[in-house]
């Protein structure tokens, strides 16, 4: 068994300082992102979710000139472009992502300018890639307290707005009969997907942020109907795949004599992707019923049974 | 003038449910609705009956709350309309039907109980019992589990009406529920609907563009034309005369057995009201006979 | 600013207006802006791959944006599609954050091919951009009606025996051809951009279709030749005045169709009044 161990993870890999920090961060970004993402894939929210990992880069980067701390900007700018997107309210999923693409772009062409005047000013072309592509490796715990704040936020806000939100997801008819500020419970979700994504970008990266926050939930919401189930799996295949991926990357790094290892955002997404395709949803389960419902109750037997086997 | 008739029977003013009283509505420089006045008590069931563009979603919307009234009133159950009344149970003609939406038929007759509430709902016996109980009195027990996205017309329909009814409403809308529902599965909701109306003592009002129907089990009817309603028993409004003042021109009912067709006639002049002598002469005026139901 | 070397841009920059305002005319109208955005990010990756084996990369681009086209459209079957192409577009990425990690150096092209390069464009790269730009804007014109109707209404044109799943593919190898050509003035992470503004613009002006896709073509080009005079001017990238002007078609577009629903509400109110009387036509009974 030791040596089996032995063989899987490399030496020192529980020693490695950045090691521990990118599982600890990693595996809180994991169960934030799988949690908040659950809703923003429900929504229909994806594109908002990727869009809004980079424009918090963006604002990052330009907090700099305006001279406030980059980490506000990373979170201000996130959470300001959230309320753009939902102020254009557009109600066709089409023409929402369409809302986001545009903001999405004023936002990249902003990077753009802001990269161009610091690569100008620094002379390093180094600083285009580590933007887009940054690395879980490279976090440092002094972020830790801000980390558990955005978690906190984020989850936080979810968790309050958990039954309004699924039900005006479901139909907004209905949510508004029931009273619930329709409009605003959306905000709040957008808010805090904003909040989540940012969390994510900031520690592991934009490439994680986005798989992160859709690939998990997507293959929880494929697995169950139950919708405090969905969001637990989505957690977990999220904590699971981080934690594999950075074991990997790790091992990588011995794996050819020229000692390179391979970036833990290739490993994480690869196995995030596996494992949605390998989901499949219990389409069997849930073969059509017969005809009408009186009908249906011999069948109902049946069918209940069928569906008594699917998993979760 | 249009003639409204109150129900013959003489009740206390605690039965009454809902009182619609003198509601037009103007939306984008048109009037929808028109002077509408009604009432509904506990245990009535009632048709709205209209063409696509009468008025009847509008109305419902006025009594939910989601449409202020230009003039006039709505009380339910004496009290004035606000934006959230727990007394009124609500059934949309159609929800989401996506097949990945993780809700089952279950999780949304629970919403439907709490799905205002802030927080996570903490599993509870006595929840899931009520649950049960209500999916049992709907007839939906053998697809609660099932997700909502996945269910045909009919079964969906049914986990609404189980949704609206689990707060225990006093006044229960529904907005064209047999639109899309095949003959089967239609005659069963209005039964569901006939038998939730009396045991419950619950006031049922359900709007739809086909009056056949819903005649077997009908205490009242609101007919609605070009936003203007006329409101009494189907004997009372369903008449040529009657219709045709609501419309503006002439209008023919005729009953084949036990049903009713009404055919509108094009060409006829306006104001020109003719009582119910029907004979086939009238017809060759007629625009197209308008199929009655099946 | 129109001196020998530019010529080229403005000649390739002419012709990426004419393909992004054709095939973006479809984009916005099938609801399509994540995967235009999709497309190019991944696209990008295989450029850096393609440079780290000596490839052209205009070769990889082809190749990476087909891969991640298809692979949308073969997910999208499966689950939503708003899902496949996040999900497409984090696999290219990764594949492409491996790529990077290989090469010793960053190729100095990285940015441009992100953001877009005035001068960037040399004489021999006309050619292929406008012998695949050509073949973009004709398959568009010969499946245009299918596409249509299609992309409208659905059912209907099941019933007429177009496939829907077959056009989306189609339509998604001809966005993963406009991507990979025109990503070299505009750059990866804009050019989507140039599909979606101006024809979200076009299409707020005016509902026939052939003139809106006329009309985003115009638009297109006008953005383009903007953003190019004005990176020449400032030196600063192409990519940011287009992301700049695209958003600013897409708010006066907005802002049109608004102030015209205004005015339609209130002139339309009058001619409707008199037919309020008339409606016997649908009642069943």
């Amino acid at each position: 068994m030791g040596h089996l161990l032995r063989a899987v993870i490399e030496p020192g890999f529980f020693q490695s300082a950045p090691v521990r920090l990118a599982l600890l961060f990693g595996g809180v970004v994991a169960v934030v992102s799988g949690i908040v993402g659950s809703f923003a894939v429900i929504r229909g929210q994806s594109y908002a979710g990727h869009a809004l990992a980079d424009i918090s880069v963006t604002g990052g980067s330009a907090s700099y000139l305006i001279g406030i701390s980059p980490l506000l900007g990373f979170v201000g700018v996130g959470v300001l472009a959230a309320g753009v997107m939902d102020m254009i309210g557009v109600r066709r999923q089409g023409g929402r992502d369409l809302a986001t693409g545009i903001v999405r772009g004023a936002s990249l062409g902003l990077a753009a300018l802001f990269l161009y005047w610091d690569t100008t000013h620094t002379n390093t072309t180094g600083a285009t890639i580590t933007i887009l592509f940054g690395s879980i490796f490279t976090v440092s715990s002094s972020i830790l307290p801000v980390v558990a704040l955005l978690s906190v936020t984020g989850l936080g806000i979810v968790g309050v707005l958990y039954r309004p939100l699924l039900l005006s997801s479901v139909s907004t008819d209905l949510a508004q009969v029931r009273g619930i500020p329709v409009r605003l419970a959306g905000l709040g979700c957008l808010v805090a997907i904003s909040v989540a994504v940012s969390l994510s970008a900031m520690t592991i990266g934009t490439i994680l942020s986005t798989a992160l926050l859709i690939g998990p939930a997507a293959t929880g919401l494929r697995l169950t109907s139950k919708p405090g189930l969905a969001m637990t799996w989505a957690a977990v295949i999220g904590v699971a795949a981080t934690w594999l991926g950075v074991l990997l990357a790790y091992d990588s790094f011995y794996w050819t004599s020229a000692r390179h290892g391979w970036p833990v955002s290739f490993f994480v997404v690869t196995l995030i992707f596996l494992c949605y395709v390998l989901a499949r949803r219990p389409a069997a389960g849930k073969a059509k019923r017969p005809g009408a419902p009186h009908r249906a109750r011999a069948a109902g037997g049946l069918a209940a049974a069928a569906r008594g086997s699917e998993p979760g | 003038m249009i003639r409204t008739m109150t129900h013959p029977r003489v009740t206390s003013p605690g039965d009454e449910m809902l009182a619609v009283d003198g509601v037009s509505v103007w939306l984008s420089g048109r009037e929808i609705l028109h002077d509408v006045r009604f009432t509904l008590r506990r245990g009535e069931f009632a048709g709205l009956i209209g063409s696509n563009g009468a008025g009847k979603t509008t109305l419902l919307k006025v009594i939910l709350g989601l449409q202020a009234p230009a003039e006039g009133t709505v009380r339910v159950a004496g009290q004035p309309r606000s934006r959230r009344n727990s007394m009124i149970g609500y059934v949309p003609q159609k929800i989401l039907l996506d097949p990945d939406m993780p809700l089952r038929s279950r999780d949304l007759v629970g919403l439907g109980l709490d799905g205002h509430r802030l927080g996570i709902p903490l599993p509870s016996r006595s929840r899931r019992a009520l649950i049960d109980e209500m999916l049992a009195a709907v007839g939906a027990e053998s697809f609660g589990d099932a997700r909502v996205g996945t269910l045909s017309g009919g079964e969906q329909q049914r986990v609404l009406i189980a949704h609206a009814l689990i707060s225990r409403p006093g006044l229960l809308l529904l907005d064209e529920p047999l639109a899309n529902l095949d003959i089967r599965s239609e005659q069963e909701i209005v039964e569901l609907l006939a038998r939730v109306a009396k045991e419950q003592q619950i006031a049922v009002l359900i709007s739809a563009h086909e009056i056949n129907p819903l005649l077997p089990v009908m205490d009242r009817v609101v007919y609605m034309a070009a936003g203007k309603a006329a409101n009494g028993t189907a004997d009372e409004v369903i008449r040529s005369d009657v219709l045709s003042e609501l419309y503006g021109h002439h209008v023919d009912v005729i009953h084949v057995h036990d049903r009713i067709l009404v055919v509108a006639g094009r060409g006829a002049a306006l104001g020109n009201v003719h009582h119910d002598d029907l004979t086939v002469e009238h017809d060759e005026q007629a625009g197209a006979p308008l199929t009655g139901g099946a | 600013m129109f001196s020998g070397f530019m010529l080229n841009t403005w000649v390739v920059a002419t012709i990426v207006a004419v393909v992004a305002g054709v095939v973006g005319f479809f984009i916005v109208l099938r609801g399509s802006a994540f995967v235009a955005d999709a497309v190019p990010q991944g696209a990008f990756a295989g450029a850096a791959g393609a440079s780290l084996i000596g490839l052209n990369t205009l070769v990889g681009l082809g190749v990476a944006s087909l891969i991640g086209a298809l692979g949308i459209g073969w997910l999208g079957r499966r689950g939503r599609r708003d899902v496949a192409t996040a999900l497409a577009l984090v696999v290219m990425l990764g594949l492409g954050a491996l790529f990077l990690s290989f090469s010793v150096q960053y190729a100095p092209e990285i940015y441009s091919l992100l953001f877009g390069e005035v001068l960037g464009v040399s004489v021999n790269e006309i050619t292929p951009i406008a012998v695949l730009g050509a073949l973009s804007v004709a398959t568009i014109l010969v499946v245009y009606r299918p596409l249509l109707l299609a992309s409208v209404m659905p059912e209907l044109a099941e019933a007429r025996g177009v496939r829907s799943g077959r056009m989306e593919m189609c339509f998604l190898v001809v966005v993963a051809l406009a991507t990979s050509m025109t990503l070299p003035v505009v750059g990866a992470l804009l050019i989507f951009s140039l599909m979606i503004g101006p024809p979200a613009a076009a299409r707020s002006i005016t509902d026939r279709p052939l003139w809106a896709m006329a009309l985003s073509v115009v638009i297109a080009l006008a953005v383009v030749w903007a953003a190019i005079a004005a990176s020449y001017e400032t030196n600063w990238p192409v990519g940011f005045f287009v992301g700049i002007l695209g958003a600013g078609c897409y708010a006066a577009g907005r802002g049109w169709a608004a102030w015209r629903g205004t005015w339609i509400a209130a002139s339309g109110a009058v001619r409707e009044a008199g037919e309020h009387g008339r409606e016997t036509a649908n009642v069943r009974m």
